[in-house]
């Protein structure tokens, strides 16, 4: 208690005097960095995975083949949430004489619930957002319908008994799925028309929906209490088994947020991990006074703990008023940036989780040296270069990498990344210490044919020998994030970018007769437009597996099981898709002619269980075809290419009954030459991937915006490691340039010794900060990304003059005091 | 050695104490079987050239460090049979210390500086009684000042008034006028010999300066590592 009442009461004068300034200034940077990360992180996240549940067009929908129940829209509505109701189905679309197969889709007035309709009012003209959904008695219809049938907006379809007229072309609606399924194009109208139509009846294929969304935490819970609830007949879906494509992106964006989070943790722990070095360092005289005169061990520690406490939540007070300020004008720039009308709203959790880990990254770094501080000898009072035994490196150790494993565990949320990190950690920490103190080694031999300055600055490196290893280490890390925020971050998001480039396919044409083939091509070339690809297809059934049923085979799991059994679309090419990587085996030549082959997808062999060499029977039009496993493949689906999961050598599939697909770029301008396509060949159906793909861009786009501004704050908290890392030696330093101005050296030429110091060292850490950013950039892409990695020479430059740099010019301005003061002050107050 | 010890209780007893290091050349004797005893309210000086071992008699003394053989007993207690945190109690009841270069707490102001012993001890009225210390030292008008914005004889006045603010039996003093200038010096020494009359404290005086020394009542002798010789002053 004593020791508490003297803590509190000596806190007040510490503050005072400045003394502790520099840790709290560490612990309130590194509680504002993390806070508005966190903020940030969690709030782009949210509008990122919104995006993505566009895809549903709601949070949750429940799908039924008949009317879901009205119990649960009641449900819904306790939880206060909004709902919407959809009905879809086929059915025939007539215009005068000519007729198409449309998908019909049927939606109430608060439909969509996320993401909009997007609508034009001519065809294949601008697009403008809509407002609300078609009014009774209109209808809004697929640009593509329009042209089958020859209709435009004004004119009436009719759709079962009623008579519709087209306000407007549909050009985009947020659940339409590109899935074959869905082939047939869309024409939507209000659900108040649709008892009228009399399509819906016995055995009418109507599926039901009913749609959910509204608060994050309300839909959870209504999600939960609904799962044993529903009948069989109802499913429920929400954004994780939504679209696949989206939902990736939408993964990869979060993993590029905590990556950055991660980072900024990482930064501040180096931050705090030195100031409360320097904290302990600089109690050490009063410890030793204060037990001189009287005060016990455990006095000495609890004060000293007490105090460490007091810093700890200043600093988080001080620190979580920045980080939410920050947030707050951060979020309106990225509103306006993201061109989002407003970014979902977060809890207090990020304020919170940041203090807790600015507390436990302060007693797991600082805690060992306020420990150590008991055993300071109160002898440190007559001769001052007793100090208290070292603690273990281990204990250190542990306990830091402790404190950071926690905590990182929490923000990247999958051991395997945790282990990259912490083995990238140690390595390079590891790596950077044993390079430093060989460099440190080495830069003390060459003080000998250098000018005094030099010699100066280089005897300081070498005398420091593990103080210096442990700056270079420090700095290094510093860079190595700092490289790896600026020229890999940028390098990342190009390549993730260029995963979908400006060239990407923004339409897949589908059911494409072989006689139809040159006179589908030539449109096109009439258009300027270059000749398509055809990919043939051909449905199948597989058989056998080396001569074992299909259905009585074991497979290792569900989805192999599946893959087997379903009916499947073969496909046959001399030559491997651009979008295909060869896992194992071999490509067939390009004249191959020889007895069937097959390739697979690899995801799909593994889960099937089949390796090169098996026999695989299929069932194609009443005939069987047999092949042998040549090759696996890896797919980029992310292409937007035509991909199947099983290819075939050409000729294996002769004079089996084949339509082909094709996908390619048609340019906006260009779009109106499908209406010609689709009345020419009123069988193929055109599909409009603009949307998807703007979807998946969409949350590229703004996922890295959003890394770029969480990328500011790191940055700032990356300097501060810096400066804390000169701040630490500052005593010293003050207490050398008196010194040396005493004994007679210039202003300037002490100046330019510190100055070689810090440039010995930051050209140090530089060149392992390169090789370290390297490797860690190589993993990070490949192991978690799998993005493509090339090493850029340019890494090594900006390395090494970011080194020399940042050490220099931070040691300029922490220095620059030192080396100003007068000697005779400095001197002086040594003993006080 | 012969005991010159007056009638008075014996607060300080040195009994063959001797102090060894190791260092790379070997093991190191510092201090070789000093014996002697201090009465309460006598001024001791400690006197003898640089390396002598005055220092580490004095941290021996003190309870700060341990002798390797022999054992001190302070105001009735063997320093040799207490525990770390068991010395600094006695310390806390008993000692007081003046060193060469002040160790004043620079986040401390002066009155602070002079309250930290009796907060440590856990006086309640420690702010009164350091303000009257402090002006006992002259010292009045500048309580509010950090150490950085005082002079070098102002921080030893400092850490005079801090050294007898708990009224100690013994105050250890390791060069005090060694970082001062001889005036300086002899002011900061007149004051510390008024304040040790007054308050009936005894003194242990670690010096270079014969003159100083002869203004105690009692001066022994080092010589590495020896006590060569124990004298009364003449009065």
């Amino acid at each position: 208690m004593k020791a508490v009442v003297f803590a509190l009461r000596s806190f007040g004068r510490e503050l005072r005097s400045g003394e502790v300034l520099v840790l709290l200034a560490a612990v309130a940077l590194a509680v504002s960095a993390l806070t508005a990360v966190g903020f940030l992180t969690d709030r782009i996240g949210k509008a990122v995975a919104r995006q993505a549940n566009e895809v549903l067009a709601a949070d949750l929908r429940l799908r039924s083949q008949e009317r879901v129940p009205d119990e649960w829209r009641d449900l819904a509505h306790d939880y206060e949430l909004d709902t919407a109701e959809t009905m879809s189905f086929p059915s025939v679309v007539f215009s005068g004489d000519e007729s198409a197969l449309a998908t019909i889709k049927v939606v109430s007035n608060e439909y969509p619930l996320r993401g909009s309709v997007r609508v034009s009012d001519t065809l294949f003209g601008e697009q403008r957002t809509a407002d609300d959904i078609p009014a009774p008695g209109e209808v809004w219809a697929d640009g593509a319908l329009l042209a089958r049938v020859g209709a435009d907006v004004g004119d009436t379809l009719a759709i079962g008994e009623l008579d519709l007229t087209v306000s407007a072309v549909l050009t985009y609606r947020p659940d339409q799925s590109i899935g074959f399924a869905s082939l047939a194009p869309s024409v939507m109208l209000n659900i108040d028309d649709i008892s009228r139509s009399g399509l819906i009846g016995e055995g009418s294929r109507v599926a039901y929906a009913l749609l959910v969304a509204g608060d994050e935490r309300a839909v959870a819970d209504f999600n939960e209490a609904i799962q044993d609830q529903l009948p069989e007949s109802v499913r429920v879906r929400s954004q994780e088994d939504s679209s696949e494509r989206a939902y990736n992106a939408a993964d990869r964006a979060q993993r590029f947020l905590s990556l950055t989070a991660v980072i900024s943790l990482l930064l501040s722990a180096v931050a705090v991990a030195m100031s409360a070095r320097r904290f302990a360092h600089r109690r050490m005289d009063t410890v030793a006074l204060m037990k001189s005169l009287g005060a016990t061990q455990g006095f000495v520690i609890s004060v000293s703990f007490v105090q460490l406490i007091l810093l700890g939540v200043l600093g988080i007070a001080a620190g979580s008023v920045i980080g939410f300020a920050a947030e707050e004008a951060l979020s309106r720039i990225l509103i306006d940036l993201m061109q989002q009308a407003d970014l979902p709203k977060t809890g207090l959790r990020p304020i919170f989780l940041a203090s807790t880990s600015a507390l436990i990254l302060l007693l797991g770094f600082a805690l060992p040296s306020i420990i150590q501080l008991r055993n300071t000898p109160p002898l440190r009072v007559l001769r001052h270069d007793v100090m208290p035994p070292a603690p273990s490196h281990l204990f250190v150790g542990g306990l830091a990498l402790a404190a950071v494993a926690a905590l990182l565990y929490r923000s990247v949320g999958d051991v395997r990344m945790l282990v990259i990190l912490i083995g990238g950690i140690i390595v390079i920490g590891g790596l950077l210490y044993l390079v430093g103190r060989g460099m440190v080694a080495l830069l003390g031999r060459a003080r000998s044919g250098v000018g005094v300055a030099w010699r100066y600055g280089l005897a300081n490196v070498a005398r420091r020998g593990r103080d210096s290893a442990v700056q270079v280490v420090a700095f290094g890390l510093g860079i190595t994030v700092l490289l790896l925020l600026t020229l890999v971050r940028t390098d990342l998001l190009e390549g993730w970018r260029q995963t979908l480039d400006d060239d990407a396919p923004n339409h897949f044409l589908i059911n494409i007769q072989p006689h139809e083939l040159d006179s589908v091509a030539s449109l096109f070339e009439a258009s300027n437009i270059d000749r398509p690809t055809f990919t043939p297809m051909v449905r199948a059934r597989m058989t056998t597996i080396n001569g074992e049923s299909v259905k009585d085979r074991e497979y290792p799991n569900e989805d192999g099981k599946w893959l087997a059994n379903r009916e499947a679309n073969l496909s046959w090419a001399a030559s491997m898709s651009p979008s295909n990587e060869l896992i194992e085996g071999e490509w067939w030549p390009l004249d191959y002619a020889g007895p069937p082959l097959v390739s697979i997808e690899e995801e799909s062999a593994t889960n099937a269980g089949l390796k090169i060499g098996d026999h695989l029977n299929f069932f194609v039009a009443g005939k069987e075809v047999e092949a042998e496993i040549a090759s696996t493949r890896k797919v980029n689906w992310d292409s937007f290419q035509p991909n199947f999961f099983i290819v075939l050598s050409p000729g294996a599939l002769d004079g089996m009954p084949a339509t082909y697909i094709s996908s390619l770029r048609i340019p906006e301008a260009k779009k109106p030459m499908l209406i010609g396509l689709v009345r020419a060949h009123p069988s193929v159906s055109v599909i409009d991937l603009g949307a998807i793909l703007e979807q998946v861009r969409g949350i590229i786009e703004k996922a890295s915006l959003a890394v770029q501004a969480v990328f500011l704050f790191t940055l700032a908290a990356g300097i501060a490691v810096l400066f804390a890392a000169v701040q630490s030696t500052i005593d010293e330093r003050r207490f050398e340039s008196a010194m040396l101005r005493a004994l007679g050296a210039r202003r300037r030429t002490v100046f330019l010794g510190v100055m070689a110091e810090f440039a010995a060292l930051g050209t140090a850490a530089g060149i392992l900060a390169s090789a370290g950013a390297s490797v860690l950039a190589y993993l990070v892409a490949t192991r978690l990304f799998e993005l493509p990695y090339e090493f850029s020479p340019v890494i090594w430059l900006a390395g090494v003059s970011a080194g020399v740099l940042i050490v220099c010019l931070s040691g300029y301005f922490a220095a620059r005091g030192a080396v100003n003061a007068r000697p005779a002050d400095v001197l002086r107050s040594v003993g006080n | 050695m012969s005991d010159h010890s007056l009638s008075g209780t014996q607060v300080l007893e040195a009994h063959g104490l001797s102090k060894q290091v190791s260092s790379p050349e070997g093991t190191l004797t510092i201090l070789s079987d000093v014996s002697f005893k201090i009465s309460a309210g006598e001024s001791v000086a400690v006197v003898g050239p640089s390396g002598a071992g005055k220092s580490t008699l004095l941290a021996l003394l003190a309870g700060l460090d341990l002798p390797t053989a022999g054992h001190v007993v302070l105001n009735g207690s063997n320093l040799s049979s207490l525990d770390e945190d068991g010395r600094a109690q006695l310390r806390a009841e008993n000692v007081g210390f003046v060193f060469q270069s002040f160790h004043l707490v620079p986040s401390l102001n002066a009155l602070e500086n002079v309250m930290l012993p009796l907060e440590l001890a856990g006086q309640s009225n420690a702010r009164s009684a350091a303000l009257e210390i402090i002006r006992k030292v002259g010292l009045e008008e500048r309580w509010s000042h950090y150490p950085a914005q005082l002079s070098g004889g102002e921080k030893q006045r400092v850490a005079i008034a801090r050294a007898f603010a708990t009224e100690p039996a013994v105050l250890f003093a390791d060069e005090p006028t060694g970082n001062l200038d001889s005036r300086t010096g002899a002011n900061i020494m007149k004051l510390m010999f008024e304040l040790n009359r007054s308050s009936s404290t005894t003194l242990v005086l670690v010096t270079h300066d014969q003159s100083l020394a002869e203004r105690c009542d009692r001066i022994l002798s080092l010589d590495v590592g020896l006590l060569v010789s124990d004298e009364r002053v003449a009065e």
